[in-house]
């Protein structure tokens, strides 16, 4: 078990490591970042000045050694544009996309392994039928026209709901339902074909025969088993969700990570922007790694690979 | 198949329905594929014959014609029957057009992560060993990214146009092919027929290509579909947050965007070009889940 602890650690690691040389590498790689800071009106002597200043001189690797060695830290130099700590803008954000992120994924849940489980215990009823409905409707549905639609619907023809911003648990309402709807179908269909699998094995006939009740078997027996493929799952949806919030977030203007990325994008705000995609990319890993742990206590099997 | 009237002795063979027979029977019969089928085939006519349909030019303003509502509304009026934008275009010409957009996108972006993906999966599927596990990290890498945030960044930096949102949204999109192609030639690379084409000495270029390619085919056109649909999607949102296609395009996420200011008071400005994303992805998904139940019968539950 600890082998398999620090392999799969080593393994998180080394790509983390890789993708913040992809984070350095997509701002440098995709024009001068001299010119860029100077705007289009800069003279080449304040271009020049302004590379000196910000050290765009030295070599690459040089900067990709100093930027990787600070970051680590958690120190991703200033913002350009709000002239503060990036950390500390991220630090000011983070709590709202994690917030949304949470509660879409709280819901996603909520709706997909109830349905998922009743459809694989009743296959071809009408549940199963409406689960795939909402399913093959959900993976269609482009996530930023739901939450407009939301948004029409319930905030502006009923007034149930608050329509952007984020003061109070109300406003997450919208905004959660739309991310997490997205999510939704592959949970469902994977629970159910997991139970589906389950239910048909030799030792959750064994258990019937026993004459354990039934709910027993289904949620001891079936469920532990058939949730190893689902967590994993999940936790690549939270990290796609993370990174998908950005488009929810500039829907109802939540001032979140997703927002100050987008702002930051527009604004030629690279530090920020580098930190944002390394911080994001560093999540996704992380709720991996969790999830490998979390399966191999599920599943004795899977911690010898 | 008791329509098929019953053969006379000795003449079963003759008339049993032959395998494309049946294939046509299982297409058709399908609801799935049809209905996809169907909307694909009807938004490539309309994206195709988009000069013919469309009524008015798309790019025509006209102040005097602004924000006039669809047909079925009160206000309506023939001359619209979808209504104009706020610079008074016409909405069904801009819906037209736009479908040519949504599917040059869907159509190049997944092309090229499917070219992308194919070679890293089939080679990683192949050769095995140390290139699988160095093609198995880059796939990781890869996933750890947050794709529309790079993608936003990318675009901004290098300039906002069609060519560069399909290149960028291919470059980014072919994980799940790479993960397709790799599991299913590990599956078939011990196959008798692959082994034999080796044995007589074809190069391994040859081997993955007229031997291993054409037999992974199913699963990667699945694949295809539901990237295709990955693809609209996401042009529509880097669209809308206007860092995608750029105005005067008639990008469908792109009308989205534009009429979000005025949504509150004319809901059909962006209800309009939404359900035609809508509809156009649940088509090409219809489609692709269809082909899966037909090719691999395995995984229909």
């Amino acid at each position: 078990m600890i082998a398999f602890l620090l392999r799969r650690l080593g393994l998180a690691l080394a790509v983390a490591f890789t993708v913040s040389i992809f984070a350095f590498a997509l701002v440098r790689l995709s024009g001068d970042l001299a010119t860029t800071i100077a705007g289009p009106e800069a003279t080449s002597a304040q271009i020049e000045q302004i590379r000196i200043e910000y050290g765009l001189d030295r070599p690459l690797w040089q900067q990709f050694d100093d930027w990787l060695w600070h970051a680590a830290r958690f120190d991703f130099g200033r913002s350009f544009f709000f002239r503060e700590q990036v950390a500390n803008l991220i630090a000011g954000r983070l709590p709202v996309t994690l917030t949304l992120g949470g509660l879409a994924l709280a819901f996603a849940l909520a709706l997909a392994l109830p349905l998922g489980i009743v459809a694989a215990i009743r296959p071809n009823s009408w549940i199963d039928r409406l689960a795939l409905v909402l399913s093959v409707a959900g993976q269609a549905m482009p996530t930023f026209w739901f939450g407009l639609v939301l948004m029409l619907v319930f905030g502006v023809r009923l007034r149930w709901l608050p329509v952007s911003g984020t003061g109070t648990w109300r406003h997450f309402v919208l905004p959660a339902v739309a991310l997490g709807y997205y999510a939704t179908p592959a949970i469902m269909r994977l629970t159910r074909t997991g139970m589906l699998d389950v239910l048909g094995s030799d030792y959750i006939r064994t258990a019937r025969a026993k004459g354990l009740r039934w709910h027993t078997v289904l949620l001891k027996h079936a469920l532990r088993n058939a949730m190893v493929p689902v967590v994993a799952l999940v936790a690549v949806q939270l990290g796609f969700m993370l990174g998908g919030s950005i488009v929810i977030e500039a829907v109802f203007a939540m001032h979140g990570l997703g927002y100050l990325a987008w702002e930051s994008i527009q604004r030629n705000d690279f530090p920020v922007v580098q930190a944002i995609v390394l911080i994001l990319a560093v999540f996704y890993i992380g709720l991996i790694f969790l999830a490998d742990l979390l399966n191999a206590w599920l599943d004795p099997r899977l911690r010898t690979p | 198949m008791s329509s098929v009237p019953r053969p006379l002795p000795g003449t079963e063979t003759l008339l049993a329905p032959s395998p494309s027979a049946i294939l046509r029977t299982r297409i058709f019969g399908h609801g799935g594929i049809v209905i996809g089928g169907s909307v694909v085939l009807g938004v490539l006519l309309l994206a195709l014959a988009a000069p013919l349909i469309a009524p008015y030019d798309p790019y025509v303003q006209d102040i005097s014609q602004r924000m006039i509502p669809p047909i079925w509304a009160p206000k309506g009026s023939w001359l619209h029957l979808l209504g104009t934008d706020k610079l008074g275009r016409d909405y069904l010409s801009r819906l037209v057009y736009g479908a040519r957009i949504s599917l040059f996108i869907g159509a190049f972006a997944s092309a090229l992560s499917g070219l992308i993906g194919c070679a890293l999966g089939v080679t990683a599927g192949y050769f095995g060993g140390r290139i699988d596990a160095a093609i198995t990290y880059l796939v990781t890498i890869r996933l750890s990214l947050p794709v529309v945030l790079v993608a936003l960044a990318v675009v901004a930096l290098s300039g906002s146009s069609l060519e560069i949102v399909v290149i960028v949204l291919g470059l980014l999109l072919w994980d799940r092919y790479a993960v397709v192609s790799r599991a299913a030639t590990r599956q078939l690379r011990h196959a008798e027929y692959i082994v034999a084409a080796q044995a007589v000495g074809a190069s391994t270029l040859r081997v993955l290509l007229s031997e291993m390619l054409p037999n992974i085919l199913n699963p990667l056109i699945v694949v295809a579909t539901l990237e295709m649909a990955h693809a609209i999607l996401l042009e529509a949102a880097l669209s809308f947050l206007g860092l995608g296609v750029q105005p005067p395009l008639p990008s469908w996420g792109l009308m989205i965007a534009e009429g979000k200011e005025y949504m509150f008071f004319s809901p059909w400005v962006i209800t309009i070009p939404g359900i035609a994303l809508f509809t156009l992805v649940l088509g090409i998904n219809l489609l692709g889940d269809g082909v899966r139940d037909l090719t691999a019968p395995e995984n229909r539950n």
